[in-house]
């Protein structure tokens, strides 16, 4: 057993009792990091969102927004607020109430030439118009030997929400993240929304970029790199949250800001988490994922949809097909649970995770205990 | 190219054409060929239907030239599509195979009323679409037959053909999802103010589709440059009209968008009802054309074409109604060709399709590493894998 944890000294030094000094150090080190940002600016995810779509309308004459309530109604969630004012009704269209028709008339337009970001007020809406997502943007470019690319954004709250129920609530990240052709992209907070909408826009292929309704309002410090026009993020590249030895979880959307919370949790147990925010589905850094496994030798996967054929289901794979020698323990993942949403608020809750504070409960997934669990 | 340019050029604006015309070689002794752009007045046998439109004139301008290049490029479509039939047979053709035969004349009097701004869109039943819009006989054979020289490369097939540059967006199998595209590819049009048009071609059994709906009030509602052409052939696979749609009078169906009826088998008809649509489309949104016509192959090469619609019924349209026949007779009446003359440009037109064939035939398959290209224009070094992840793991290009 002591051979098996050699590689992973702080963990052995956590077993013998061992002072979490090492620790201790270095997150007071990152605590600081943080004061020393260098701007003060708090953003909200939907700000962050409507700027980017914003600055890269004002750049980019071809890009145009259309969907329900874009426009007059500023956005169901306000994402699209002001932007009509200042672009006109020849950029900025309401639609009827047809995703097939509006779906596949953006496609068109982006197969000319033009850059559509297409709102789908939530992505359950989508699915009405899912043949021309994958049969008409995500596979045309090589069906036509790569003479049409299909510049497209599609775009919306992705997941559950509130109290919005079965067939409101449904994440459709692992569907679209199966697609070859497709780009899949999550943002969690501001940063992650303002770079990667604007790496979206300006990508020549189609982009299903998944929100979180219950992330618009949630405000975010960022720096003025973000702010500025020219910031763009990376796509496929993962980003590493907050470093650690002992475990990582990974996770995307929503569920990042569950898992730092645990791991603030953890850390007072001086247990060290790694979290890694996967930022894309399509493509996905399995090179972020597989090299913070490789360190922690452990691995949890946190997502809010299904667990069969999910997200997670993915990277437990990839990483028993390239790291299979550097675990220490079983895959693990927490996925929302096997049912449709349900309404009433305590069943909503036991469905998807729950960061537990307190006391340990019978159902449901709970990061903490199963951390606490994948530790042991 | 040939193809397209010919037609517009026999429009009137240029004299000389391409490919097989030169007129002095075809020439009889004592007459040549007629290949002279002087205009001749027909009457449209066949009225237009309007619905909510004044119909156009039955009085049509042609010329020799024009006639002529009618007849030769329909004579090439025929040819590519028997030979076609024949390749799938011999298995050079797998998968899918959908004939045009019959349809000549909505995709060649089309082109003469359009222009390079212009753009098409249509179905499965593309590989003639795709030669109006100036792809070639060869490019069509080695992509049915999978071949590195298709206009996909040889990876879409039958079904995905595509000429950008040309104006011709596919090609699409998804029935009725062209639709909507068109209806997209009609907005850019307004968008960039491009003064073209779209035709957003469809079947008489993608005539119920939903999507169609959504899209012609999205472009009713918008002013979108967009013609909805029924090609209406009477049988949606294996379903004729009147089982599977309460009304058939498919120009009628957009309601608020007018339409036209169309006889779809007269190149000069089809050529001014799009004339007339153009000219509309682009002032006030969109119209309906529906054009009659009939396919004499079955839906596709696994359906005989003949239980659910009699061997006398085919044989029928195609004494009376053919498209080449009839511009045939045209051209014989108005003395522009004789007998002799219409056999060469046969003869012509066979080789043509002849050659192109065992050129495409010489064409090899595609590099494996092909399989990994163009999954995106934009790759970012992600990584794919084959069948087997282990052994095929491949830094997309």
């Amino acid at each position: 057993m002591l051979g098996a944890l050699s590689r992973n000294r702080p963990l052995l030094a956590l077993l013998r009792g061992g002072n979490g000094g090492d620790k201790a150090a270095s997150a007071a080190l990152w605590a600081a990091s943080k004061r020393f940002m260098s701007s003060d600016n708090t953003i909200t995810v939907r700000e962050a969102l409507n700027s980017a779509i914003d600055e890269e309308m004002s750049a980019d004459n071809k890009v145009f927004v259309m969907g329900e309530e874009v426009g007059e109604y500023q956005g169901a969630y306000k994402v699209t607020k002001g932007l009509l004012q200042k672009f006109g009704p020849d950029r900025v269209l309401d639609t009827p109430i047809t995703e097939a028709g509006f779906t596949g008339l953006g496609v068109g337009a982006a197969m000319y030439g033009l850059k559509p970001i297409v709102e789908f007020m939530t992505f359950n809406f989508a699915m009405q118009a899912i043949d021309h997502l994958i049969n008409s943007a995500a596979k045309t470019n090589y069906m036509s030997g790569g003479t049409i690319n299909v510049p497209i954004v599609f775009r919306g709250p992705n997941g559950a929400a509130a109290g919005v129920a079965a067939q409101h609530s449904q994440c459709f990240a692992a569907w679209y993240g199966q697609v070859p052709g497709l780009k899949v992209l999550v943002p969690y907070d501001a940063e992650d929304a303002r770079g990667l909408m604007k790496a979206a826009i300006r990508d020549p292929d189609p982009v299903v970029f998944l929100e979180n309704e219950l992330l618009y309002g949630e405000s975010f410090p960022v720096s003025q790199e973000v702010l500025d026009p020219s910031f763009t993020l990376p796509i496929g590249k993962a980003k590493i949250m907050r470093e650690g030895d002992d475990l990582t979880i990974v996770t995307f959307s929503k569920m990042v800001g569950y898992a730092l919370k645990a791991a603030d949790e953890l850390a007072k147990e001086g247990i060290s988490v790694e979290v890694v925010n996967l930022r894309s589905i399509r493509p996905l850094d399995r090179e972020t994922i597989n090299a913070s496994v490789r360190k922690t030798s452990r691995l949890l996967t946190l997502e809010e949809g299904w667990p069969q054929h999910g997200v997670g289901a993915e990277i437990c794979a990839s990483v028993v097909e390239e790291s299979f020698y550097y675990l220490d323990a079983p895959v693990e993942r927490i996925c929302g649970a096997d049912v449709p949403m349900p309404y009433a608020a305590n069943l909503e809750r036991l469905a998807v995770p729950q960061v537990r504070l307190g006391s340990v409960g019978l159902y449901g997934s709970r990061v903490k205990k199963r951390c606490a669990d994948a530790c042991m | 190219m040939a193809v397209r340019q010919a037609l517009r050029r026999a429009g009137g604006r240029l004299l000389a054409t391409q490919g097989a015309m030169a007129p002095a070689a075809l020439g009889v002794a004592g007459r040549g060929l007629s290949t002279s752009a002087e205009p001749i007045t027909l009457e449209i046998p066949v009225p237009f239907k309007g619905h909510n439109v004044e119909p156009p004139s039955r009085t049509v301008e042609t010329s020799a030239q024009e006639l002529t290049e009618f007849f030769r490029t329909m004579f090439v479509m025929r040819r590519m599509e028997i030979a076609a039939d024949s390749l799938y047979k011999s298995k050079f053709i797998r998968g899918f195979c959908h004939l045009y035969d019959g349809q000549e004349a909505v995709c060649v009097g089309m082109e003469a009323a359009l222009n390079d701004k212009d753009c098409i869109i249509t179905a499965y039943r593309d590989h003639c679409t795709h030669l109006g819009r100036g792809g070639t006989v060869l490019e069509v054979f080695a992509e049915l037959m999978g071949r590195k020289d298709g206009c996909s490369l040889g990876k879409g097939g039958s079904m995905h053909m595509y000429n950008k540059k040309g104006g011709f967006y596919g090609g699409n199998g998804i029935v009725g999802a062209q639709t909507p595209l068109g209806a997209g590819l009609a907005f850019a049009q307004k968008y960039l103010k491009v003064e073209g048009v779209t035709l957003a071609m469809y079947g008489d059994g993608a005539a119920n589709q939903g999507q169609l709906f959504e899209a012609m009030n999205i472009s009713a509602l918008w002013d979108l440059p967009v013609l909805y052409v029924c090609e209406n052939n009477h049988y949606g696979m294996g379903t004729a009209e009147w089982r599977s749609a309460k009304s058939p009078e498919y120009y009628k169906r957009g309601d608020y968008v007018p339409g036209l009826k169309v006889d779809g088998m007269d190149c000069l008809a089809v050529k001014q009802a799009v004339k007339f649509a153009k000219e509309y489309a682009l002032k006030n949104g969109p119209m309906v054309l529906e054009m009659d016509t009939y396919r004499y192959h079955g839906h596709s090469m696994s359906d005989p074409g003949s239980t659910y619609r009699t061997r006398d019924e085919i044989s029928g349209v195609r004494q009376e109604r053919d498209p080449i026949e009839r511009i045939r007779k045209l051209l014989l009446s108005h003395e522009i060709a004789t007998v002799a003359e219409l056999k060469q440009i046969e003869k012509d037109a066979k080789k043509e399709v002849e050659d192109a064939l065992s050129k495409a035939k010489e064409s090899p398959s595609p590099d494996s590493e092909e399989l990994f290209s163009n999954i995106y224009r934009k790759s970012y070094g992600a990584k794919s894998y084959g069948a087997d992840r282990k052994e095929v793991v491949v830094t997309l290009p």
